[in-house]
């Protein structure tokens, strides 16, 4: 039984369940002694900040022919109202993803940099795709996400997980 | 696996000069990881910044990761967004849960997964 007052343990609630699948083995999460640390280069009000997300396009113009995802980019204006969370896994009995803004928070941010919090959004915000793959996250896909971020002028990141 | 992705994410741009937040609801799996900034969201996965349709909610929680890249001194700081689920208040034991009834369906979805899996070129980790 799960303590109401204390997060969900999922790494051990996933061990469980993909044991329940038949796994043999359990996935083994990235695990790091060391964090890196990057101070805002300039005031945040200064500051351009990229929103990511883990959901796709509904085109499905993330995946190549053998249906792998890559990383993706859109507009930030306009932005589109829904994307694809269907594949990924997140609580599909209690809540849902209807509401772009629950996990992609474009509008809020746009508010924020209306009342000078920051100065803007970059143009696009980014897709990265959620892997097993703990290697293809790092070397795939993070230099990728990282390539167009400094190409839209981000001086800082929000990373959004489904 | 979604915040273990954008937590490794986070590591990547963070390493090359651009300073991250992640908001998630998975607090285990980015405090594991190590990510420099957090916002923790105490919600059922799937709304990791503000519940559905509230976007008052959903300005103050982007906010308060804002707020976190500008008072932030050191990494793995994790802030609680002090939001509450405001549906089914047994929500922490729906997810991914197993139980003898499920035992036979979810052994079926695994066999299906494998199938599916083997048909597709894996990438090596």
């Amino acid at each position: 039984m799960d303590d109401p007052g204390q997060p969900v343990a999922y790494m051990e609630r996933t061990r469980a369940y993909y044991r329940a699948l038949g796994y043999k083995a359990d996935y083994v999460w990235a695990h790091h002694d060391d964090v890196p640390f990057t101070r805002l280069a300039k005031p945040l009000a200064a500051s351009r900040v990229a929103l990511l997300t883990t959901a796709s396009p509904l085109d499905a113009s993330n995946k190549d022919a053998k249906g792998w995802r890559h990383v993706w980019s859109a507009p930030v204006d306009p932005a589109p109202d829904k994307l694809d969370t269907h594949d990924l896994s997140w609580d599909k009995e209690t809540t849902h993803t209807n509401d772009r803004e629950s996990f992609l928070p474009l509008a809020a941010a746009r508010r924020l940099a209306a009342e000078g919090r920051i100065a803007g959004l970059t143009p696009r915000f980014h897709g990265v795709p959620t892997e097993y793959s703990i290697r293809k996250t790092r070397t795939q896909d993070a230099p990728d996400a990282l390539t167009r971020l400094h190409e839209d002028g981000a001086d800082a990141a929000i990373l959004c997980a489904l | 696996m979604c915040h273990q992705t954008v937590s490794l994410i986070a590591r990547h741009l963070e390493q090359n000069g651009i300073p991250t937040v992640v908001i998630g609801s998975a607090r285990d799996i980015v405090e594991y990881c190590g990510v420099p900034r957090f916002v923790f969201t105490d919600f059922p996965l799937g709304n990791p910044a503000g519940l559905p349709w509230q976007p008052d909610m959903q300005r103050a929680i982007v906010a308060q990761a804002l707020d976190l890249l500008e008072t932030a001194t050191a990494p793995r700081t994790t802030v609680v967004a002090p939001f509450a689920w405001n549906g089914d208040p047994g929500w922490r034991s729906v997810y991914n849960r197993v139980t003898p009834e499920n035992a036979d369906a979810l052994r079926a979805l695994g066999d299906e997964r494998r199938r599916k899996m083997l048909a597709r070129k894996p990438v090596k980790d």
